[in-house]
């Protein structure tokens, strides 16, 4: 049984170090994306006529292949993680951008004005209203990104074993072994459907004021009002 | 006293949203706002707390221009009730409530528990404090909106619209708890309404307001369905402002008649004692006092009345409470011509003719001017 998740030396790592190796280097950038997206997003929000250019940008940005990304970022960043690293973060970009700016768009009007009303300022209103408000979309966002970026990780075999469980397929195809190949494309499905299901928990636990399934059907509690004769009788009074 | 002094809210693209407007708003009254759309009655409710900046003039609050105050501050003591409540779907209902006490720097217990007596007081179920709004009615986050105004024992309280997206019994429920409170707090509401029977209804005094932002007039309700301005504010009152008007006379007055009241167990003698030649119709009251109904004095069987025989009597009013519309409303609707009065208690005090009430709508309109003077 150990046999089967034995890999070659010149990998100089067990499979279980690929696969932390292939989580840090598909999750850290979607985390960079991130914190890069919220401070753009809010700016698109803000500035209406930023929004247009700033999504072609990133959709152009995501049309370039991430070999051209390499050949131009090897001169600064070498063959290390960092190189991949950084065309996974601009990827992320195309699917945060317009998830947060929807998300954070969704936050009714009454509720800012509500919120504005009451004395919040534009930093409280942005960290307790619109960000809470918007955290369905940006967890929509998130996982698409972590699923897509667990999955474009293995290209950075190219330069040079730097692509996580995609290392194995470059070698399953050196030494002939469709075992490594496996190993290599179930893992990587394994982790992107178990990365997707932790954020499906997480946005459970994050937002548990969301009407869902059968609860959002269940009609709500009749309306209480106090005395109920009372205000028949006092209509014409007034 | 919230003095708005010659205030005009111009839009760069040249619209005049509020022009030249001067009015006293009084304290510790419902002073409403209402007009067409596009009046922008919403506007000086809003540059009341700085939502919008006004273009000229000035808004003094107690004396205070209110551009010299730090934004925040300012808006922390204004309570907002604004259409559909604009709650915290994110935030529990009692932390909703908590939210401007949380602001100023409560701590959380405290806060909570601010916001729990602030459910009670606005009729909410207490049990509703861990809900979220999406678990409540309209009419239910509408107090929760009210109820997170009021959190911080705020001395305004800016109401837009607050009740325009509930259906038509709810609202009136928000409308008779909101002067229910009111009545308790004695705060300074500045109330914005499209619904001139709203304004009315709530209004201590109401500001008419006309398309282009101009006021048309502004006066205590009685006032204006007496005497509207002009032929704008008499249009918008609508045709039967006279019959509205007399929603402020009180039924107190009006003289009843007890002779043709008979009980359900009325002996032969009593029933022909009764009957007399002025009044065609004796009511038969339930040995509780309370009314059965109509019947003529003939068809009335001595000691036995079937209830089943007699002719509805209608809604009865209370005597001591109500209008003189609500009378005259009973008088009209009442198959024999005649209202029944009832006590608090609802048993029969006694009963008045259409005749009567017409009398009574004469006089009253005779004395109006002076009375109304010293009612407000």
């Amino acid at each position: 049984m150990s046999g089967l998740f034995e890999i070659p030396s010149d990998l100089q790592n067990t499979y279980w170090g690929l696969v932390v190796l292939h989580l840090r280097l598909a999750l850290v950038p979607v985390a960079a994306g991130l914190l890069v997206a919220l401070p753009l997003a809010q700016l698109c929000v803000r500035l209406r006529w930023l929004y247009p250019p700033v999504l072609w940008v990133t959709t152009v940005l995501y049309a370039v292949p991430s070999l051209a990304f390499f050949v131009v970022l090897i001169d600064y960043t070498g063959q290390t993680e960092t190189t991949v690293m950084i065309p996974l973060a601009v990827y992320s970009l195309v699917v945060f951008v317009p998830a947060l700016v929807d998300g954070v768009r969704s936050v009714p009007q009454e509720t800012m004005d509500a919120a504005t009303a009451m004395g919040l300022g534009p930093l409280r209103r942005y960290l307790q209203v619109q960000l809470p408000i918007a955290a369905p979309a940006i967890i929509a966002g998130l996982r698409v990104a972590t699923v897509s970026s667990i999955s474009l990780v293995s290209v950075g075999m190219l330069i040079g074993n730097q692509g996580g469980l995609g290392n194995l397929l470059n070698d399953g195809m050196i030494y002939h072994q469709p075992r490594l190949i496996w190993l290599s494309v179930i893992g990587t499905a394994v982790l992107a459907i178990a990365a997707d299901a932790a954020l499906v928990v997480l946005r459970t636990v994050l937002t548990p004021w969301m009407p869902r399934g059968r609860s959002a059907a269940r009609p709500a509690p009749a309306e209480a009002r106090p005395e109920p004769a009372a205000p028949v009788l006092k209509d014409a009074a007034r | 006293m919230i003095r708005i002094d010659s205030v005009t809210k111009r839009y760069p693209d040249g619209t005049v949203a509020v022009d030249r407007l001067s009015l006293d708003i009084p304290d510790r009254a419902i002073t409403v706002f209402v007009g067409p759309s596009g009046c922008g009655k919403t506007t000086t409710l809003r540059m009341i707390n700085r939502m919008i900046e006004p273009s000229e003039g000035t808004i003094l609050i107690d004396g205070k221009d209110i551009l010299k105050e730090p934004v925040n501050t300012l808006r922390r003591s204004m309570g907002y009730v604004i259409q559909n409540a604009g709650l915290f779907q994110h935030r529990t209902i009692i932390d909703n409530i908590a939210t401007v006490p949380r602001l100023l720097g409560w701590d959380k217990a405290r806060a909570r528990d601010r916001a729990r007596e602030l459910m009670g007081r606005v009729g909410l179920d207490p049990a509703l404090a861990k809900r979220y709004p999406y678990q409540l009615s309209g009419g239910q986050q509408q107090r929760v909106g009210v109820a997170r105004a009021l959190a911080a024992d705020p001395p305004v309280l800016l109401m837009d619209e607050p009740f325009s997206a509930v259906d038509p019994i709810v609202r009136k429920g928000l409308q008779d708890e909101l002067l229910r409170i009111q009545d308790e707090l004695g705060k300074t509401i500045v109330f914005v309404t499209h619904d001139i029977d709203e304004a009315v209804k709530i209004g201590t005094k109401v500001a008419v307001m006309r398309t282009g932002g101009r006021l048309a007039q502004f006066a205590p309700p009685a006032e204006l369905l007496t005497d509207p301005a002009d032929a704008f504010v008499e249009d918008f009152l609508g045709a039967d402002r006279g019959i509205r008007r007399l929603s402020f006379f009180p039924a107190a007055g009006l003289p009843l008649l007890t002779t043709p009241v008979v009980a359900v167990d009325a002996t032969a003698e009593q029933i022909a004692a009764r009957a007399t030649p002025d009044v065609p119709y004796l009511l038969v009251t339930g040995l509780d006092g309370r009314p059965l109904g109509w019947g003529e004095p003939h068809t009335l069987t001595a000691g036995r009345i079937d209830p089943a025989r007699l002719i509805g009597h209608g809604r009865p009013f209370e005597h001591a409470t109500e209008s003189l519309r609500a009378a005259l409303d009973c008088a009209v609707l009442s198959p024999t011509g005649w209202a029944v009065a009832v006590g608090a208690d609802g048993r029969v005090t006694g009963v008045v003719s259409q005749q009567t009430v017409a009398e009574a709508i004469r006089s009253a309109h005779a004395a109006a001017p002076a009375d109304e003077k010293a009612a407000r």
